[in-house]
């Protein structure tokens, strides 16, 4: 067969791959975060009409997923990691993701606007077209900041489940929103940090690639102090109880001497970065704590 | 294309259809529930 021909002959995907598209375990903390938001909401939405918000925040992310492999499907060949998707591995055809995100992204906000209300549709289009336009496309090709601006997309889902509910966006839900904006950079970096990248070699501008280790582990520091602050601020607003002021206060102090661990080091050997791994994935099971904290103190408060 | 190939592409479409239609028949539930559960908070308008 020649390339012509193979270019012109439709790949028929399997289902599978339209899964994996969605990229279903980023989903999870996604929809976790989400549901967050809405249990911490004031007020009561019928248990069907709760699932399908959920149901419409996890598309709208699998949307965003798709529409992102699509748009960088010659860069994820380029790298290790992202080789084998559906796309740069050659089992599905450009087009077919491209319908499949749209479609997706239109599916998932017309029925959060009509299970719920079209403010929190409307934040999800938002959402969905933020991370399209102006992560993938604009920044992450063109900034070392990148993934700083990116973290705004994963922010939005608390903000969606809360207004799922409400109908409005008051001061708490804008707390959870920045604690992930800002808990993303520490997040990420540590990552990139331990994880040996071919980033550079795809022409993605990683902060630990362009700027170094030394540079990337003072920011982790720096933006660790304003997650502290984004933490703290429902306390401090007396937006919740006493359960997420516990929680929030040591669990943030145990993220920031693991994080100061982090900035005070200079290693780069991959084999030495125990502290960190260990940062990673205490951050992941950071926000996990304090979102479920937001939920008890609301039932307590109840 | 060889009849090898076409068996995989056979397989593939069917199990695609398949899922599909396990889908619909998911939103058709669910379409129906959400009508339920408007219908049912509608008496507070």
């Amino acid at each position: 067969m020649t390339t012509a021909t193979m270019i012109s002959t439709p790949i028929t995907a399997h289902w599978r791959d339209f899964l994996a598209l969605t990229k279903p375990r980023v989903m999870t903390l996604v929809v976790f975060t989400g549901l967050c938001g809405l249990l911490a909401a004031p007020g009561t939405i019928h248990p069907v009409l709760a699932f399908t918000a959920i149901l419409c925040i996890a598309l709208g992310a699998g949307a965003a997923a798709s529409l992102n492999q699509w748009y960088e499907a010659d860069i994820d060949a380029k790298m290790k990691r992202t080789a084998n998707r559906p796309l740069p591995a050659g089992r599905m055809d450009r087009q077919s993701a491209l319908h499949f995100g749209v479609g997706l992204s239109f599916f998932s906000v017309i029925l959060m606007g009509m299970a719920t209300n079209w403010l929190a549709a409307a934040v999800l289009a938002v959402s969905i077209l933020f991370y399209v336009f102006v992560y993938t496309i604009w920044l992450k090709p063109r900034t070392a900041q990148n993934i700083v601006i990116g973290g705004a997309a994963g922010a939005f889902p608390p903000v969606i489940g809360w207004a799922a509910v409400t109908g409005d966006i008051t001061a708490l839900p804008i707390a959870l929103f920045m604690l992930i904006f800002f808990w993303t950079p520490p997040h990420f970096w540590a990552l990139a940090l331990f994880v040996k990248t071919d980033y550079a070699a795809a022409g993605i501008p990683m902060l630990p690639v362009v700027s170094g280790e030394v540079v990337t582990r003072r920011q982790i520091w720096f933006y660790t102090a304003i997650m502290a602050v984004a933490a703290m601020a429902p306390v401090l607003l007396r937006l919740t109880g006493p359960v997420y002021g516990t929680v929030a206060l040591l669990g943030t102090a145990l993220f920031a001497v693991f994080a100061f661990q982090v900035y005070r080091r200079r290693e780069s050997d991959q084999a030495r970065m125990q502290p960190e791994r260990r940062l990673f994935k205490y951050s992941i099971l950071y926000l996990f704590l304090l979102f479920g904290a937001v939920v008890v103190d609301r039932w307590v408060m109840a | 294309m060889t009849p090898e190939e076409e068996d995989i592409i056979r397989a593939r479409q069917k199990s695609r259809s398949l899922v599909t239609g396990l889908l619909l028949g998911f939103f058709v539930i669910l379409f129906f529930a959400i009508t339920l559960a408007k219908i049912g908070t509608s008496d507070t308008l």
